[in-house]
Parts: structure tokens; C-alpha cells; sequence
């Protein structure tokens, strides 16, 4: 049986992981290929690599982590932050990445999904959407997307949830599917951080939009979060970033709790 | 060019598929050292090659048509060296898929076909299409019966795959392993010298790497097999 994807999620400033794990016995908190190791040993079952870079200068930085990681760790790893353009995102694939996520720029131009997923296929390309809840949507006419229902209920945000959008999310999710995109990293910004569970009704209906995988995001607190998110929420994996890297959970006890109740986990 | 008992000539196929840096890769991790080409010649003086893809079948056989590189994996193949075909490389062997328009490589008789869509599993999970992460793999013979490239590996490994074609080859003889996604999935195939795997074996962390290894050992008989090579 299909296995769920338990993903850690590092986020890397120039070169160096931020928030590296803290817990263990590791020689390098910060050095990325390091701590991909360590968590491919721990039974990851995918990675993400995020590049918060501010400039644009130290791209190439980003260029050479993913090269080091995926010449070291043989897992697929998913890399984005920044990623702009078709030759963005030929760089990573060419560094070593098996999926690139586009977040933002997919927003502002919405043919860059499809023309990566013509250049790569879509198993290359995954939509990063960042997610927040509304009681008003903002309606308007988003590009060729149309007008926002009335009745939307969750509306997509850019720039790490700092600028509202006129898109309603489900309706970008099943746009940006049929663009190309092959798999949606969804990031609740009401409970990213909050460690209170993810967002499993925002989950729940993106995932019954569309045919491709969902991963859900932000949230994670303690383990049954993980097991709603693929019950309730009908993510096909989930994942977290400081819950593991802080040491609170450990990717391991996550899947020997999810295996616990009945959830097909790749044990390592 | 040197020969080299140790360091078998091992080629990877540039067929522009992203994977075939990953491949590069494990490759070189498990201790070979791979040239990635696209030159007909490099081909016909290995000792191994690896046929990597991912995408569209068409994509991989545009590749293959425009490079020139069509006859000279034939010939490849029935020269009796290791043929390794990932992914869409796999699914190129067959004559033809559901998906694309042109011709496949046709060194399996049978047929490539889009996974059915609109399943659910015994947990109630939507069967998604692509088929997309680890799945647990059965091979078809015992370890030693086995094809060289798939000893060494534990039964019901998960393995890595991300496709939404599946390959149904006409001799079940050939299957040398399965997956389940609510349909069998064909996840090798083995034919001798050929072997095509669905999975990606580059991503597949340990147990993946294992293949690779027992490619590159394979690789090392026929550069020392005096009727090997050259």
C-alpha cells in the first residue's frame, strides 16, 4: 500500500540552515547536508528545502546546498523559495532537486506553473499556496481566474502571508493542477506556528479538488496532528519544520504513531 | 581511455530527463564513476548503461530520435551488457503507451497504461493519480533466483515512485517485480541483460542505492569478461 510522507521542512539562509537541530549530537547545527542525513536516517521520507535568502545575489548559495545535499542523501528533495522563472527552476532540478515548489511568483504570473510544467513535467513542478482563513473575501477578478465566490471561505496570501490576494484558494488549487502543477504544499497561515493541529477543513476540501497529492503544512504540535491531518484533513503527507528541528518530536515517533493506528508509514 | 578492472565504463543516457543527475549521482555514491552522455559512440564502448527519464514517454523518445540514440540502445541491448531504464525509461522499452504519440523502443511486447483513476483504498484514501511516494514492492522470485541487480534486498521494500502510467508487459515471466495501488503495478522488469524499474531507485534511499551497487558490480564482470567488451 501507498505509504504517507512524513516531510521535515529546513529552512536555509544563505547556505546555512536557520533554526538547525538542536538536540542531537550533531557536529554542524547549520550545515544542510548534514542535517538532511541525520533526518534520512531518522526515516524522512522526503525533504524540503526552503530558501528564505532576502538577496537575490546569494541565489547561487542555494545553487550549492542542493548540489551537496542530493550528492549525499538519496531521498526526493524539494526545494523553493525565490523561484521565479523556467531557469530558476532548471538550475535546482539540474543541482540535484526532483521537485522545485513555486509559491509567489506563481501568484503574480500565472503561466510560470504551466511553463515549467511543459519544460520539466509536472512531477517537477509543486504549488506552494500560503492559506488564510476569511470572514469578508476580498472579491475581485483575479487575472484569468475569475471573480472570487462570494462565499469563499479561504484566500491565498504572498510574501509569508504579509499581502492579501483577491484568489480564493481552492479555486488556485484546482487552476494551478490543471496548469501543470503536480503536487500542493498547503500552508495554513492562521495555524502555521500556532502548534494547536493543522488546518484540516482547509485541507480537506483543496484535497477533494484536486486528483494530485496534498501536503499539509503548519500547525504540527503533537503527534495525533499529524495522524488528523491525513484522516480528517485527507493530506497525502504532512509536514513540519521546527517541531523536529527543536527535537519536541522526532520523525521516527511520528511514523511508529502513525503505523500504531493504522496508517501505512515506510518504517526504516 | 584507460581500461580498468575496477572501474567499469559506465554510461548515463542524457535524454534531457531531470533525473539523470540524480542517477549521476548514486551512481558515483556507490562508487562508480559515470560519464553522462548523449554520444552514440560513448555508448558502444561501455560495459553498463542507464537509461534514466521522468516526464512524458514522448519526451524521453524525442530525445532519444533527435540524439540519434535509438538503433544504438537497440544494439546495446542485445549486445548482452547491463541496460538499466528508470521511470519513463522503462516505459520507452514497450512499442507503445497510452500516453504519447511516438513509437517506444520496443524491446518488451506489451502495452503502457494509464492508471485507473477514482479508487480508493481499504483506509478510504483517495487513490491519487499520479501514483507518488514509497510503496511497498514484491519481487517475483526468491533472492537467489533472482535478477542480479535486485539481490541483497529485502521483500516488501519500499521503493520511490512517481508515475501515472503503468507498464503491462504480454509475458508475465518478465515481471521481476510488483506494487499494489489498487491495481498491480508492474515495478520491474527484467529480460536477461535489460531491467527497467518503475520506481526510482536513486531516490530510494538505502535499499535503492543496493541496486545501483549491484549494477556497478555487474558492470565490473563484463569489463573483466574478456569476451565483455571492446
Amino acid at each position: 500500500m501507498l505509504t504517507r510522507r512524513v516531510i521535515p521542512c529546513l529552512d536555509v539562509d544563505h547556505g546555512r540552515v536557520v533554526k538547525g537541530v538542536s538536540f542531537v549530537d550533531i557536529r554542524d547545527a547549520g550545515d544542510p547536508a548534514e542535517l538532511a542525513a541525520f533526518y534520512n536516517a531518522e526515516g524522512a521520507d522526503e525533504l524540503v528545502f526552503l530558501d528564505i535568502t532576502a538577496s537575490s545575489d546569494a541565489r547561487n548559495t542555494m545553487v550549492d546546498v542542493v548540489e551537496k545535499v542530493s550528492s549525499e542523501v538519496f531521498i526526493p528533495l524539494t526545494v523553493g523559495g525565490g523561484i521565479r522563472s523556467v531557469d530558476d527552476m532548471r538550475k535546482m532540478l539540474e543541482a540535484g532537486a526532483d521537485k522545485v515548489s513555486v509559491n509567489s511568483a506563481a501568484v503574480a504570473n500565472p503561466r510560470l506553473v504551466e511553463d515549467c510544467a511543459k519544460e520539466f513535467g509536472s512531477q517537477c513542478v509543486v504549488l506552494a499556496m500560503d492559506v488564510k482563513r476569511v470572514d469578508d473575501p476580498i472579491l475581485g477578478n483575479f487575472e484569468k481566474y475569475g471573480e472570487v465566490p462570494a462565499e469563499a471561505l479561504f484566500q491565498i496570501v504572498t510574501h509569508g502571508g504579509r499581502r492579501p490576494t483577491a484568489l480564493d484558494a481552492v479555486k488556485w488549487a484546482k487552476l494551478a493542477t490543471e496548469s501543470g502543477a503536480g503536487e500542493l504544499l498547503v500552508t495554513s497561515m492562521d495555524t502555521d506556528g500556532q502548534k494547536s493541529g493543522y488546518d484540516n477543513e482547509l485541507l480537506r476540501v483543496i484535497s477533494r479538488a484536486v486528483t494530485v497529492p496534498v501536503i499539509a503544512s503548519g500547525g504540527a504540535g503533537q503527534l495525533d496532528h499529524f495522524y488528523d491531518a491525513l484522516v480528517e484533513g485527507k493530506s497525502d503527507a504532512v509536514l513540519a519544520a521546527s517541531l523536529f528541528h527543536f527535537g519536541e518530536l522526532r520523525v521516527s515517533e511520528v511514523k511508529s504513531y502513525l503505523a500504531e493506528r493504522g496508517i501505512p508509514v515506510r518504517e526504516v | 581511455m584507460t581500461e580498468n578492472y575496477n572501474n567499469p565504463r559506465i554510461v548515463v543516457l542524457n535524454t534531457r530527463a531531470a533525473n539523470v543527475h540524480s542517477v549521476e549521482k548514486a551512481l558515483r555514491k556507490v562508487g562508480a564513476d559515470p560519464v553522462v552522455t548523449s554520444d552514440p559512440a560513448e555508448l558502444a564502448s561501455a560495459d553498463a548503461a542507464v537509461l534514466p527519464g521522468v516526464g512524458a514517454s514522448d519526451a524521453v523518445m524525442k530525445a532519444l530520435n533527435t540524439l540519434k540514440m535509438v538503433e544504438p540502445v537497440k544494439e546495446f541491448a542485445a549486445s548482452g551488457k547491463p541496460l538499466l531504464c528508470v521511470c519513463v525509461g522503462l516505459q520507452v522499452l514497450f512499442e507503445s503507451s497510452e500516453e504519447g504519440e511516438l513509437a517506444g523502443l520496443g524491446l518488451v511486447e506489451g502495452t503502457v497504461q494509464l492508471i485507473p483513476t477514482g479508487m480508493t483504498d481499504d483506509l478510504g484514501f483517495a487513490m491519487k493519480v499520479p501514483h507518488m511516494g514509497w510503496n511497498e514492492v514484491q519481487f517475483t522470485e526468491d533472492e537467489e533466483n533472482r535478477n542480479r541487480l535486485f539481490r541483497g534486498i529485502p521483500q516488501g521494500s519500499h521503493f520511490y515512485f512517481v508515475h501515472s502510467y503503468r507498464c503491462v508487459p504480454d509475458k508475465r515471466a518478465e515481471i521481476a517485480a510488483t506494487t499494489n495501488y489498487g491495481v498491480e503495478i508492474c515495478a520491474a522488469i527484467a529480460q536477461g541483460n535489460v531491467v527497467g524499474t518503475q520506481f526510482h531507485p536513486e531516490k530510494s534511499g538505502e535499499v535503492g542505492l543496493q541496486i545501483y551497487k549491484n549494477f556497478l558490480d555487474l558492470a565490473a564482470t563484463m569489463s573483466s569478461s574478456p569476451n565483455g567488451t571492446k
